[in-house]
């Protein structure tokens, strides 16, 4: 019976291939995202695992809803999905089925809004989530041998996570540090003015667990010009200098 | 064949072709430039103002630090309550808010300060637009620090080293606009600078700065932070709107303008970090001291990110109308390689036109200058490129950045964004034919215009500046291919 079917469905192409001219219009190819975004339930990631706010994070939870108009409860949805992604680590279905529920919205509003914004990370990432801005003012700057460094010690690829689950690597568009260029985003500090020398030197020191510094890793204390100031060398004028008489 | 894409200008400008020859028709010379060359200019551009004893036009430039706004730009002192009073802030802002909607949005006006997110529109009008009455709604001001441009990285220090401006900022504007309350739309990235920020907004909430009777003033009004979660496109105006309300970043077709249906369906006005954070220091010292700086009607000091190929790489404040050439070598230690290696700059973050070399020689960072080279100001980022550089696979990143960022909502810019991007990568590898220059040109006409918001217009004018600049170091690469 089955067999029957499938042989008949196997002819229809066939007759329609030869009575249907061929399509004259060139379409173009499908445009896939550098993202999935069709969810397939997996083992750890499907509906109705059981997934809550602890008391710290409810606590906040709540100060955050209360910055909202009472009717505008979705506005929270997006850092409520920041908190849930910090004490979760990643972002499943059931994470965001939790915050529709805590936001009371339709489910796929929060789908929409996780899939959408590239933040949220709905695979599991390593512990250390690297995170390489390769943008031009970086990539002028030498970001490319960052990531190549950032390849070879791993020995991954980009997208990827190590088998001990330490490191993720992933490019991000500008970071928003270009003046300290290249720059990297490791979980949630910035590690800027990065060489490969020293960006390896981070990744051992992550490894062995030691303490690491954010900020610019050449030095410089911020974004000043390097070895020495142009400018706010002088002690800043104090309360009611230069102000006008009129106040 | 180079001259008839020369033709193209920014549309803030003279839209048309022939509008823009007309221009240049009609176009002045400047007397007094140093080098002797005779610079364009256009009918929107303001004249030197004309020198009684027969001295050479002003040079900008060279900002005394008693005049700078942000004196704790390099965190070198404490960011807190303590230490920004200490810095001034915070002085007589009663006094200020006592004075009424009216005189700060007059002395706004007389600042000429111009709003400094990239469009340049001039602020005290804008704060002006939500009118005086909305019965029944309550009024925000959304405060856009959602920084991502690349190039751009001036809020992230306003955010991180003089938090208190940025909330005092909203105070006052927040009154000039009889707003009920501030949102703080901060990028999803910058967790240590959102963190700050919260610090200093919960120190002024204790003491009484902001809040119910803020400053006893007897005005109530309140500031909260909110988090993006790294979408670029959440810096034009009505996605951040979008987005503020829990919902996917997409711009919104206008009108219903924000100053009338904004945010949550109420009057809403949006403004950058920095343009918020320099109106205290406008009101406290004047709004004429504010102009004193820089040429007529681009008037005031600015943040300038100057990365890339220069010998140190900064964030500094200088005055508006600084020559880019000196404000490259008065702060970052010059090109690398001297100016002489110098390829090309691009002068306002990524969304603007590249200037080869020799235009930089004379260029002058404002508004209307930069508009007149067919470029802009837009958020005062330099990226400067020296000799080294691979100028098509510079430009291919940024197409590849727009790609990335396009919210797909309009086909012009979903398509075409990425049409760009692979176009681009062809001429990066030297795979292409010659005429495919001209149809580049032709797929970012068809996107510039044609979409809700800028960014179709931002992911076009890099390709543009780079074909109208380089066009034969692109054919010099397919040729040699």
């Amino acid at each position: 019976m089955l067999a029957s079917i499938r042989s008949a469905m196997g002819a229809i192409p066939r007759i329609a291939r030869i009575n249907i001219p061929q399509r004259l219009i060139s379409t173009s190819m499908v445009s896939k995202s550098d993202k999935l975004f069709v969810h397939r339930n997996t083992e750890d990631n499907k509906p109705g695992i059981k997934f809550e706010f602890n008391a710290d994070s409810m606590k906040k939870a709540n100060e955050i809803i209360k910055r909202y108009p009472p009717q505008y409860k979705k506005a929270a949805m997006i850092p409520l999905l920041h908190l849930a992604q910090k004490q979760h680590g990643w972002v499943p279905i059931y994470v965001m089925d939790y915050v529709a529920k805590l936001l009371e919205v339709p489910p796929m509003r929060v789908y929409e809004v996780a899939t959408f914004y590239t933040m949220f990370n709905r695979e599991p990432v390593g512990k250390y989530f690297l995170q390489v801005c390769t943008t031009t003012p970086c990539e002028l700057c030498g970001a490319s041998g960052i990531v190549k460094a950032i390849e070879d010690h791993l020995k991954i690829k980009m997208g990827e996570t190590t088998e001990d689950k330490l490191f993720t690597l992933v490019e991000v568009e500008c970071a928003g540090a270009c003046v300290n260029a290249p720059v990297m985003a490791i979980n949630e500090d910035y590690y800027e003015d990065l060489t490969p020398e020293t960006t390896i030197k981070l990744l051992e020191d992550l490894k062995a667990g030691k303490e690491i510094k954010a900020g610019p890793q050449s030095g410089r204390f911020t974004c000043e010009p390097a070895g020495g100031l142009t400018s706010l060398n002088t002690e800043p004028t104090g309360p009611g200098f230069m102000v006008r008489s009129d106040l | 064949m180079l001259r008839s894409f020369g033709t193209i200008v920014n549309r803030k400008g003279c839209s048309t072709i022939a509008a823009s020859q007309q221009s240049k028709k009609l176009a002045v010379s400047l007397s007094g430039t140093t080098s002797g060359k005779q610079i364009q200019r256009g009918l929107a551009t303001a004249t030197e103002s004309p020198n009684s004893n027969g001295q050479a036009p002003r040079q900008y430039g060279g900002l005394k630090d008693q005049d700078r706004i942000f004196t704790n730009l390099y965190g070198r002192h404490d960011f807190g309550l303590k230490g920004a009073m200490k810095r001034g802030d915070w002085y007589k802002t009663k006094e200020i808010i006592l004075k009424g909607e009216d005189w700060i949005i007059n002395e706004m006006k007389a600042s000429g300060l111009r709003g400094r997110g990239g469009a340049g529109f001039p602020s005290g009008l804008k704060w002006s637009f939500m009118g005086k009455s909305s019965p029944g709604r309550p009024r925000y001001l959304v405060v856009n620090a959602d920084e991502g441009e690349p190039g751009t990285c001036k809020d992230r220090e306003i955010l991180r080293n003089d938090p208190h401006k940025l909330v005092e900022g909203c105070l006052v504007a927040g009154r000039a606009m009889l707003a009920n309350a501030a949102y703080i739309y901060v990028r999803g990235e910058f967790c240590q600078e959102t963190s700050r920020l919260q610090q200093a907004i919960d120190e002024a909430y204790k003491a009484g700065l902001i809040g119910k009777n803020a400053c006893g003033s007897g005005f109530d009004f309140d500031v909260y932070v909110h988090r993006g979660a790294g979408a670029y496109i959440c810096g034009e105006e009505t996605a951040l709107i979008e987005s503020l309300e829990g919902k996917q970043g997409k711009p919104r077709l206008k009108p219903p303008f924000p100053a009338d249906t904004g945010l949550f369906g109420c009057p809403t006005t949006v403004a950058n970090v920095e343009t918020v954070a320099v109106a205290p220091t406008i009101l406290r010292r004047g709004g004429n001291w504010f102009a004193q700086f820089g040429a007529p009607r681009n008037s005031g000091t600015k943040l300038f990110c100057i990365s890339g190929h220069v010998n140190k790489p900064c964030t500094v404040e200088e005055e508006m109308s600084i020559p880019l050439r000196e404000l490259i070598e008065r702060h970052c230690g010059g090109v690398r390689g001297g100016w002489d290696n110098l390829l090309a700059i691009i002068p306002g973050g990524s969304s603007v036109p590249v200037l080869p070399k020799h235009l930089c020689d004379t260029a002058v960072m404002d508004f209307d200058s930069l508009r007149d080279l067919q470029s802009g100001l837009g958020t005062a980022a330099v990226i400067v490129m020296d000799k080294s550089t691979d100028i098509v696979s510079a430009i291919a990143r940024l197409s590849a950045f727009y790609r990335h960022e396009s919210c797909g909502q309009c086909t012009p810019c979903r398509e075409g964004s990425r049409w760009l991007d692979l176009m681009m990568a062809r001429f990066e590898s030297g795979n292409a034919h010659k005429d495919e220059i001209d149809q580049i040109i032709e797929v970012t006409k068809q996107i510039e215009g044609h979409t809700i918001c800028a960014l179709g217009d931002a992911a076009a004018w890099p390709v543009q500046g780079l074909v109208r600049h380089f066009r034969p170091e692109i054919e010099k690469r397919l040729a040699q291919a």
